[in-house]
């Protein structure tokens, strides 16, 4: 118990501002639903049939006043939706450097995994100082990953990616929430974020704890997978790339039935029917599991859908591949 | 304070009804209820709120059309692709017939104008074969889709049960629904997109069918509701309820008929067409 | 205007026999009968939505799932946001108040279209016998959105059954809504222009557009809901090949402006009080008259809001984060128009007023919370969480319910031809605007702290919140029962009325109470505007009053 609580920890870079915004937000709200009842309670008062006071000339209407109380408020409403929608727009835009992290939900629990390929239960460790991204996607239904000190939450939903990102200033715990109603255990669908210094962050990487399954589960016996500070989610993607056979037509070169994947990933491409999109995680995702939604232009549509064929755990670490060949081609 | 006075005409409201001043005594007027004042604010009342309900009514297809677009703008490959699997020609003919019966029904306001309500019957009569007519068609079609999931080609060869063969495609939503493996045709040069093989695959396709069902169907139960209407206003003709008078029903029925005619108009081109 | 004996009106049983009286009233196409129907099914309904809130509530005082395990708690609460909005909230003020009030105000005998009337309350009153029978057969864990994928393939509760429930209500607020347009349109009493009449009025009207418009949306999309259960063909569930996100937009296209259909009612309502006990011609008539379809306008335009973190792009957040801004400014042009009303009036605090004063001031914080959840960059701080909770029954509880007795008070007389019991009305009043911002307040504080909504178990920190909104939601309940005591009493030992008690301009006034079965002896006939009080009016009341009246 921290005593009556009033106000959560503030441990992101967002935290400030938003607070700030809230303040300005509760101080303006002060001066309406402070001042006005007081207004009222004057009013009643001094106007209850039992005063004499002077009742003449009632007015019932004034162009002026209705004007003024319109504007006023018009005005102190924009303004707080600019400060709102700048702060927002940062909110959604991540830097260009970002710390990876995949975020699995399902009923009822969080399952991550960092990019040196360690996998987490309802726990995010996260470095402070260093902007994370998480790529999210659920395995059932809509969840919603929320971390109230942090001010960031963003719902997670079945068949695409969602992302969030943020920046923790302080080292500490802090409560990790399902915040979209998912079934009968939602409310135990949480757990903790816990932030650390980078050089905590990167002894944490490389501890051994206990082994985690894709499907979440604690295996007993030997670690399946080295713990380094590479990036060996990319390095399982690879073998994955391989064993689906998607190597023999995506060839590095270029010179295979598919287009290249190389430099692939945050680039533009142009499809079959003019359109163009930015291949970003959830265009990648779209490719594999249903390839004939767009078409690469100049490229014959014959790759199958692997839809139902791989997991969501999988996936995860066939878009962390492609997405290291865009890093690795100097981008 | 405003007053109350007794008052005997009720046309004095004219900033508020716009009809001039009879003098109307109620138990003379065929077919004004208790609580109107004037058969013009009867008429005007039930005509409102006949316009009210279409626009409810285009508010519930509406929903099914916002899908659509959604999932148009979504998938524009496949459900250009899944439209040639249905059969235009019928839908052109219940294109025809609707609008037809369309003509019909605002003939038949015309003579319930004119007092001729023998004609008004006839009109009835042909816009009520008219509905059975397009209920036919569509259910022939719907017919055709349910043969193929069995194995058959035509709704004739299933009744019969000659011809059975297997199943090779399958456009009823559903565990068992199966895209045909290669239609051939492919539209604007681009290439037919693969098909899964498994039946029941979520696709695009499905989804296309799905809210084809869906909004066919919803427009086939509001033509039911039609020719179930268009009964009971054509019995009342036929009981001489109606006169150039009063024939308020035959109106807000006739709109009824023509916001099944004009939602089909929209089905059309939307799922048959583009 | 004192009346000795109690005249019968709309009332009068002159059946001759039970079953002859049982079909007086339920094969009545009068309005003022239908409205009593609704009266009766609206408060049972909201007497059990009120009892699932008091078993959450009374979990809520521990941290623990002690009381109940979580599947009944999300049966719960479903129950109670099910009930009170689909069968409270949307009919309420409109079913009750409206159906007994739009005919008297325009000077109509009834509404345009008595056996649809009738046949609303039907249509109602089977959807609400669908969602009973679903609670009795287990009940429903999907929360009142019914969320998808959740609600049409993970759950194992009796969604069907729910949904045709508020399918089936929906097109009784269709038919109401039609019949009202109507009415308002075609059978105002001569010489009752547009910019004569009641405040009311224009807010029923502006209600019934959102009815007729927004509900059929509604529909469809829960019979979607129900055929991608039923068949489990895809049209929202990713895993079939639909789009979750699909379901919110169809959902919140209808379910926002439906916030509108519960609070506009009630906004009527409030003119009407504050203008009659201060005497006074509501200020600024035709600015509320104007808010009221600004209102209903804008309101079809931010359903987007309530979908900030649902990976909307950024640019829809902002546009609907921007209009969603543009819809409090006819808002606050209400509460200062009503606080200006005040200004040099006669003022009394009758039952009424309390609650039209209680309503300002709930409403107010309501409608500023508001604010704070429509800019985005707060909103997915405070979104999914008891901020948002606190935030609307801010708005629906300290609104719309406020404005709901506020009115069965103002309008009792007229509605049974008795008055009841002042000094208890005043009390309870009191207490319900005590507890309501004991329960409630403590809310936006655990919201802001970050406790997510619809959870079962939470954090031990929160307790002491939670324990203090348990308390204050007692002293709710408490002051909910008063008045249905002392109002069922007032039946029998009630003061007779007399057709205009408060004095009040307003045709419904001008008539005996109870009215006679169509209304008025005759058709009136309109010569003046709204509420017009003669200008010396406050003064000539202040100048009336000694001590021992009434205050």
């Amino acid at each position: 118990m921290r005593g009556f609580p009033i106000f959560p920890e503030q441990a992101s870079t967002f935290a400030g501002p938003v607070d700030l915004l809230y303040f300005v937000l509760v101080g303006l709200s002060l001066l309406f639903a402070g001042v006005l009842p007081f207004v009222i309670l004057w009013l009643i008062v001094r106007y209850h049939r039992s005063q004499k006071v002077d009742r003449s000339n009632p007015i019932n209407s004034s162009l002026a006043l209705e004007l003024t109380w319109s504007i006023i408020p018009l005005i102190l409403a924009l303004g707080v939706f600019f400060w709102g929608a700048f702060l927002y727009i940062q909110m959604r835009t991540p830097p260009a450097q970002t710390l990876d992290i995949y975020v699995i939900g399902k009923q009822w629990m969080w399952h991550t995994q960092h990019p040196n390929g360690k996998r987490e239960n309802n726990e995010l460790h996260v470095p402070i100082g260093r902007p994370v991204r998480l790529i999210m996607t659920s395995q059932d239904v809509i969840h919603s990953f929320y971390v109230p000190e942090f001010r960031v939450k963003q719902d997670v939903l079945p068949g695409r990616y969602t992302t969030m990102w943020f920046e923790a200033t302080k080292a500490g715990e802090y409560y990790l929430f399902c915040a979209e109603y998912c079934g009968t255990e939602h409310s135990r669908m949480g757990g903790r974020v816990v932030a650390l210094s980078l050089a905590d962050y990167e002894a944490w990487l490389t501890t051994q704890g206990p082994i985690i399954l894709p499907d979440g589960s604690i295996d007993s016996g030997q670690p399946a997978i080295s713990v380094d500070l590479g990036d060996p989610m990319a390095a399982a993607g690879q073998q994955l790339f391989a064993s689906l056979g998607c190597a023999g037509c995506h060839r590095d070169d270029g010179g295979g039935v598919g287009p290249s994947l190389v430099g692939l990933f945050n680039s533009e491409g142009s499809f079959a029917d003019g359109t163009t999109a930015v291949a970003d995680e959830n265009y990648l995702r779209e490719s594999i599991l249903n390839p004939n939604a767009k078409i690469v232009a100049g490229y014959p549509a014959v790759m199958p859908p692997y839809a139902g064929q791989v997991s969501e755990d999988q996936l995860n670490q066939l878009i962390a591949y492609i997405k290291s060949l865009a890093e690795t081609d100097g981008n | 304070m405003a007053t109350t006075t007794p008052t005997q005409a009720h046309g004095q409201g004219k900033d508020v009804h716009g009809h001039g001043g009879h003098d109307h005594d109620h138990a003379h007027v065929p077919g004004l209820q208790h609580h109107f004042n004037t058969p013009e604010q009867q008429k005007e009342a039930a005509t409102l709120g006949m316009w009210a309900f279409l626009i409810t009514e285009l508010m519930l297809f509406g929903g099914i059309f916002m899908a659509y677009i959604v999932y148009r703008w979504g998938f524009p490959v496949h459900f250009v692709d899944a439209a040639t699997h249905l059969n235009t020609p019928l839908a052109t003919l219940n294109t025809v017939v609707l609008l037809v019966s369309s003509l019909t029904v605002a003939l038949s306001v015309h003579a319930a104008e004119n007092g001729k309500m023998r004609r008004v019957l006839l009109l009835f009569g042909a816009t009520i074969m008219l509905g059975f007519g397009f209920l036919g068609i569509k259910g022939y079609e719907y017919a055709e889709k349910f043969a193929h999931c069995n194995g058959y080609s035509t709704p004739i060869a299933w009744a019969t049960g000659t011809g059975q063969h297997a199943v090779d495609e399958c456009l009823v939503p559903g565990r068992a629904f199966l895209y045909p493996e290669s239609h051939g045709a492919t539209h604007g040069g681009e290439p037919a997109p693969a098909a899964p093989t498994t039946a029941g695959a979520p696709t695009p396709y499905q989804l296309f069918f799905l809210l084809y069902f869906m909004a066919t169907g919803l427009h086939a139960i509001h033509m039911v509701i039609g020719i179930t209407v268009m009964s009971v206003i054509g019995w009342m003709t036929w009981r001489g309820k109606f006169s150039p008078a009063y024939f308020n029903p035959i109106e807000i029925g006739g709109l009824y008929w023509h916001l099944i005619d004009i939602v089909w108009v929209f089905l059309f081109p939307l799922f048959y067409l583009i | 205007m004192a009346t000795t004996a109690l005249p019968q009106g709309y009332l009068r049983d002159d059946a001759p026999g039970a079953i002859a009286w049982l079909k007086s009233w339920l094969l009545t196409v009068d309005h003022k009968r239908i409205a009593i129907l609704y009266l009766l099914a609206i408060n049972f309904f909201f007497l059990l939505g009120g009892l699932a809130a008091t078993v959450i509530r009374i979990e809520l005082a521990t941290p623990q799932g002690d009381l109940m395990s979580s599947d009944i708690y999300n049966r719960a609460f479903t129950l109670h946001g099910i009930i009170m909005i689909f069968f409270f909230l949307i009919p309420s003020i409109p079913a009750v108040l409206g159906n007994f009030l739009v005919p008297l105000m325009i000077g109509a005998k009834d509404l345009a279209f008595p056996r649809l009337n009738l046949l609303s309350w039907y249509i109602y009153m089977i959807g609400g016998i669908f969602a009973l029978v679903a609670a009795v057969f287990g009940g429903v864990d999907t929360g009142w959105t019914f969320y998808t994928p959740f609600s049409s393939t993970y759950s194992n509760s009796n969604v069907i059954l729910t949904i045709a429930g508020a399918f089936v209500m929906g097109f009784s607020s269709i038919l109401t809504g039609i019949n009202f347009i109507v009415t308002i349109h075609t059978m105002r009493a001569p010489g009752l222009t547009w910019f004569r009449l009641p405040l009311f009025i224009w807010s029923n009207y502006a209600t019934s557009l959102i009815q007729v418009l927004a509900t059929p949306v509604l529909s469809i999309t829960l019979l979607l809901v129900a055929v991608e259960r039923i068949w489990g063909v895809g049209i929202f569930d990713p895993a079939l090949g639909g789009d979750p996100v699909l379901f919110q937009h169809l959902f919140w296209f209808y379910s926002h402006p439906a916030v509108y259909i519960m609070i506009l009612p009630g906004m009527g309502v409030i003119s009407e009080i504050i203008s009659t006990f201060s005497r006074k011609r509501v200020f600024g008539y035709e600015f509320i008259a104007f808010s009221s379809l600004a209102i209903a306008i804008l309101g079809f335009l931010v359903w987007g809001h309530h979908m900030f973190v649902s990976s909307q792009s950024v640019y829809s957040g902002l546009v609907f984060s921007f209009i969603s801004m543009l819809v409090a400014i006819p808002s606050a042009i209400k509460v200062f128009n009503w606080t200006a009303t005040l200004y040099k009036g006669s003022i009394s605090y009758r039952t009424p007023m309390l609650y039209a004063l209680g309503f300002i001031g709930l409403f107010v914080i309501g409608g500023l919370t508001g604010i704070f959840l429509g800019i985005v960059a707060v909103n997915i701080h405070v979104t999914d969480t008891y901020f948002v909770v606190a935030h609307f029954h801010y708005v629906m509880v300290g609104g719309a319910i406020m404005a709901y007795l506020g009115g069965i008070h103002f309008w009792w007389p007229k509605m049974t031809g008795r008055m009841y019991n002042e000094v208890w009305g005043g009390i309870s009043a009191l207490i319900i605007f005590v507890g309501f911002n004991m329960t409630f307040f403590p809310q936006f504080v655990l919201g802001y702290m970050g406790m997510p909504r619809r959870y079962h178990v939470y954090p031990e920190e929160f307790q002491i919140l939670h324990v203090l909104s348990t308390a204050g939601a007692s002293i709710l309940a408490i002051g909910f029962i008063i008045p249905i005591i002392y109002l069922m009493l007032s039946l029998r030992t009630g003061k007779i009325a007399g057709d205009n008690p408060w004095e009040a301009t307003g045709l419904e006034w001008k008539t005996t109470s109870p009215p006679p079965t169509f209304n008025f002896d005759t058709t009136p006939i309109v010569n003046e505007e709204a509420y017009a009080y003669p200008p010396d009016a406050p003064e000539r009341d202040a100048a009336a009053w000694k001590p021992g009246s009434p205050l």
